[in-house]
């Protein structure tokens, strides 16, 4: 018998119980970053919370699918992704409810300000900008939404945003690049 | 969960952007988006969460399917009522309609019993008074 301990076989057990562990890991590290995105792209608080469960749930039933081909996080977005839309396709259905009826409306979202401004007026300054990028994302279409959400609010590099939308990186740029020009015309038309 | 300073990332990137051009303005106006959607999103992922939308989808769950069923009820009782009232209607239509036919074969039964006793009944008068019943037949005509 050689000497030395033996290694023992993973039991089914054992291995449920890795993939557990390893998914509670993945949900607390990745959570908020959902939560963010889909918080940022519906602007509706309890739709947001609703959705980022459902993508955890989902993500949990096929957690022993995931192979690790893309990152979790790039997985989960994906998911996430799909989840909104079908939500706003099943929303356009119900046409007797009143769409986007808990979302916050651009000016209450941009109250949130950021850190850096410490006079009154950077603040007012910032609030304008911060609120004139809201009301352009409201004249971006949904996928274009998706693509400068990802870029500029979740920092996501072209190729991970590839990934999750399941587009080209040529789409992507293409998608990104009309978004901004969205966005720059709104801010030249208000200044 | 990345908290609103740490902003500078984006900075970077946005103007790193392969084939986008971002002047400055738009560059911070982008960083300060960011920030912001970071310091929202923190400031509500971080509140207490209580199970009020739950129990609220619950309680609009639970009124719906009783407004659902108390429809569905009235429909049913409605189509019920409906088809009672007609079942109803159509019976005192065949009733009345068998009353009439009654009422007239009863009418032409005494008609005809009325003719027989007539018949039986009513015999010619004798010869020698032949005048006297002519005189007053012409008196009942006139």
């Amino acid at each position: 018998m050689a000497a030395g301990t033996a290694v023992k076989p993973m039991t089914a057990e054992l291995a449920e119980e890795t993939a557990a562990r390893e998914f509670a890991r993945v949900v607390e590290s990745h959570r908020p970053q959902i939560f963010r995105f889909l918080l940022a792209s519906t602007r509706d608080l309890d739709l947001a919370e609703t959705l980022t469960q459902e993508c955890f749930l989902k993500a949990h039933r096929n957690w022993g699918r995931f192979r690790g081909e893309s990152s979790a996080m790039t997985w989960l977005m994906r998911i996430a992704i799909n989840l909104q839309k079908d939500h706003w396709r099943n929303r356009r259905m119900q046409f007797w409810r009143h769409t986007r009826a808990n979302a916050v409306d651009p000016d209450e979202a941009s109250e949130w300000l950021p850190s850096g401004e410490r006079t009154a007026e950077q603040q007012m300054l910032a609030r304008e900008r911060v609120q004139q990028v809201w009301k352009a994302m409201e004249s971006l279409s949904e996928r274009q939404r998706t693509v400068f959400l990802l870029r500029y609010v979740e920092d996501q590099e072209l190729s991970e945003i590839a990934g999750s939308t399941g587009l080209s990186e040529g789409t992507v740029k293409a998608h990104l690049s009309r978004a901004v020009g969205k966005v720059r015309a709104e801010l030249k038309g208000n200044s | 969960m990345p908290g609103p300073e740490s902003g500078s990332k984006s900075g970077a990137k946005t103007g790193s952007n392969p084939g986008l051009s971002v002047d400055p303005v738009l560059e911070q106006a982008l960083s300060q988006f960011r920030q912001s959607v970071h310091a929202w999103s923190e400031a509500v992922y971080s509140r207490p969460r209580t199970p009020v939308q739950a129990a609220r989808s619950a309680w609009r769950l639970a009124v719906g399917w009783a407004l659902g069923c108390v429809l569905l009820a009235g429909g049913v009782s409605g189509i019920a009522y409906e088809h009672h009232h007609r079942q109803v209607l159509a019976r005192l239509a065949l009733q009345a309609r068998q009353a009439q036919q009654r009422r007239a074969a009863q009418q032409r039964a005494d008609e005809d019993l009325l003719a027989t006793v007539d018949s039986d009944v009513s015999r010619e008068v004798p010869a020698a008074m032949e005048p006297l019943a002519q005189l007053m037949d012409e008196d009942t005509a006139q």
